[in-house]
């Protein structure tokens, strides 16, 4: 027994210790956010013994045109995540439905390979087309990582509604397309809650397409994150508030819709 | 009746916009790269086109910057996938009873997978800061020397891996920890009965039955470790000189830097396999545990 406990406290300072590392990071970016270049430079390192001013994110949000790139995230994930679910929950529920397994993969792939071996060839054919820097460009790519979230989240939701309930429907006279619409989407909510909130995170994180479509105009926030340092002579107070600017709306979601988020990041691999 | 023409070709109609999607922004881009893997095409040169076979892959081949590129896109990612796997299955197996506080531990678990990783790329740059950075601090405090970490060539790699293990361990954990969950527990009850201990239960019994999970998130994060652009990117850009500089970044140079959109086909081409192999593994691995 006594080797029971032992093992017990020794778990929990192990866990402590993880829950600490995880942290620590996360309260480095956010005090670090607080302090003045003189408290951050400080050795040794001031973990408490500063005090806190609001000037990096005064700097960050009224010298640089930060709000115009946090909209410009916010609408090309919005919009990106929308339009994959148009496209994506009739193909998921297609493949539940009639077990199309090779478009499953066909459109799983897509989520595996590489970006730069697609992004290379828009690039091209964006500039051709004059459309670097506009919201279309960026709205496509973005769906190349929403889109298959979206059908590999929705179409194994759609697989754990039972077959029965469409079958009633359309035994009593419904069509396909109205036993899905009116049916079958309405109780797949928590479903289509995971999808929208994991893919609007990986939009919302997304750097390489947005650094090679995006400039001024539609540039979005990882990119003005980025840019903060090769500009501002490394302004470490005003790249920690821009850090936390960006990954507050993302933890925040998180912490709502946390059950879904976790669902979603382990679907595929344990199946069942 | 329009309706009845949607209802009967359901089937095709209802996947057909999301099928016509990926062909054209997916399938069309990847076939025109392996089309210019075989021309010298320079954007910068403005010589037109030409297709030249396989010379653009010869010279790749013969740049050791090639090679070196590809050595150190394995080293990474073994290094840091073999580090997430070993800890992130211990984590799960720690985090399996249940204590006090459990449910915040696994809230912290995602904060590291959902911050964009530009933001933690470059966050990591100040804890790193050779002068005023906190890991040099630390290391102090232990009665160490400090260290140059990604400004460093023979430091670079692991420390970026270490960025890549804070970050994505708990995706290990996660899927570990769903893949427990999923456990029947009628051969735990059986070796308890049997008299195993504990430790014997957790390497004969739990680890052999969990395996197929911790395999298909080791090739899961694999992929995206091979891939990974974001923090190498954000915190070295391949550096110092070409030391953390992977098969992703030297391909983004030559496509956006260079443009040398010949040569970095031939880059693509071969990542894409490479990825492609591993992705196959998950099908595979996949219909195996489906039986």
């Amino acid at each position: 027994m006594k080797q029971r406990l032992a093992g017990r406290i020794l778990a929990s300072t192990l866990i402590f210790l993880v829950a600490l590392v995880i942290l620590f990071p996360f309260f480095w970016i956010l005090t670090s956010s607080f302090k003045r270049q003189v408290d951050i430079v400080a050795s040794p390192p001031r973990l408490f013994s500063f005090a806190p001013v609001l000037a990096n994110y005064v700097r960050v949000f009224a010298e640089q045109n930060f709000p115009r790139y946090f909209l410009n995230s916010t609408v090309i994930g919005a919009t990106s995540v929308a339009a994959s679910l148009l496209l994506g929950l009739p193909a998921a529920y297609s493949i539940a439905r009639f077990r199309q397994r090779r478009l499953s993969v066909f459109i799983l792939v897509a989520r595996l390979l590489p970006g730069i071996s697609f992004l290379m060839p828009w690039y091209i054919l964006f500039s051709r087309l004059h459309l670097m820097d506009t919201y279309v460009a960026l709205v496509l790519s973005h769906m190349l990582i929403v889109l298959p979230v979206v059908v590999w989240v929705m179409s194994s939701y759609f697989a754990s509604i039972p077959v029965e309930i469409d079958e009633s429907a359309m035994v009593d006279g419904a069509t396909r397309q109205r036993t899905m619409l009116s049916l079958i989407l309405p109780i797949a909510g928590p479903g289509i809650a995971t999808a929208t909130t994991l893919s609007f995170i990986f939009s919302w994180n997304n750097f390489l397409f947005s650094q090679v479509l995006s400039m001024e105009k539609t540039r979005t926030l990882p990119i003005a994150v980025y840019n903060f340092v090769s500009y501002a002579e490394v302004d470490w107070g005003a790249v920690m508030a821009a850090a936390v600017a960006i990954m507050t709306p993302a933890i925040i979601l998180t912490m709502i819709f946390q059950k879904y988020v976790v669902q979603g990041l382990t679907l595929g691999a344990v199946k069942g | 009746m329009s309706g009845g023409f949607v209802d009967r070709h359901f089937k095709i109609l209802a996947p057909l916009p999301a099928a016509v999607f990926v062909v054209v922004m997916i399938l069309f881009p990847v076939i025109y790269t392996v089309f210019l893997s075989f021309t010298n095409w320079n954007l910068t040169s403005g010589n037109p086109l030409q297709v030249v076979a396989l010379r653009s892959y010869g010279r790749v081949f013969r740049e050791p910057r090639f090679l070196a590129a590809v050595a150190r896109t394995f080293l990474f990612t073994l290094l840091a996938v073999g580090v997430e796997t070993i800890l992130g299955t211990a984590l799960a197996v720690l985090l399996r009873r249940q204590f006090a506080g459990k449910g915040l531990v696994k809230l912290l678990l995602l904060l590291p997978l959902v911050a964009a990783p530009v933001a933690i790329g470059i966050s990591w740059n100040l804890f790193y800061d050779p002068n005023i950075g906190i890991a040099n601090y630390l290391l102090h405090q232990i009665g160490l020397g400090g260290l140059k970490w990604i400004y460093d060539s023979t430091t670079v790699i692991p420390s970026l891996a270490i960025v890549d293990i804070w970050q994505w361990t708990p995706m290990i954990t996660l899927i570990v920890m769903a893949g427990l969950a999923g456990l029947s527990p009628e051969p735990f009850e059986s070796a308890r009965v049997d008299g195993a201990t504990d430790s014997q239960i957790l390497w004969r019994v739990t680890l052999p039955m969990v395996l197929p999970t911790i395999y298909t998130a080791m090739i899961l994060r694999s992929i995206d470790g091979l891939k990974t652009f974001d923090i190498i990117y954000a915190m070295t850009g391949g550096g110092p000189g070409y030391a953390s500089e992977t098969l992703n970044i030297m391909a983004f140079k030559y496509s956006f830097e260079y443009f040398r959109m010949g040569q970095s086909s031939v880059l693509l081409v071969i990542l894409f396999l490479i990825v492609l192999l591993f992705s196959l593994g998950i099908v595979r691995l996949q219909r195996l545990s489906e039986g």
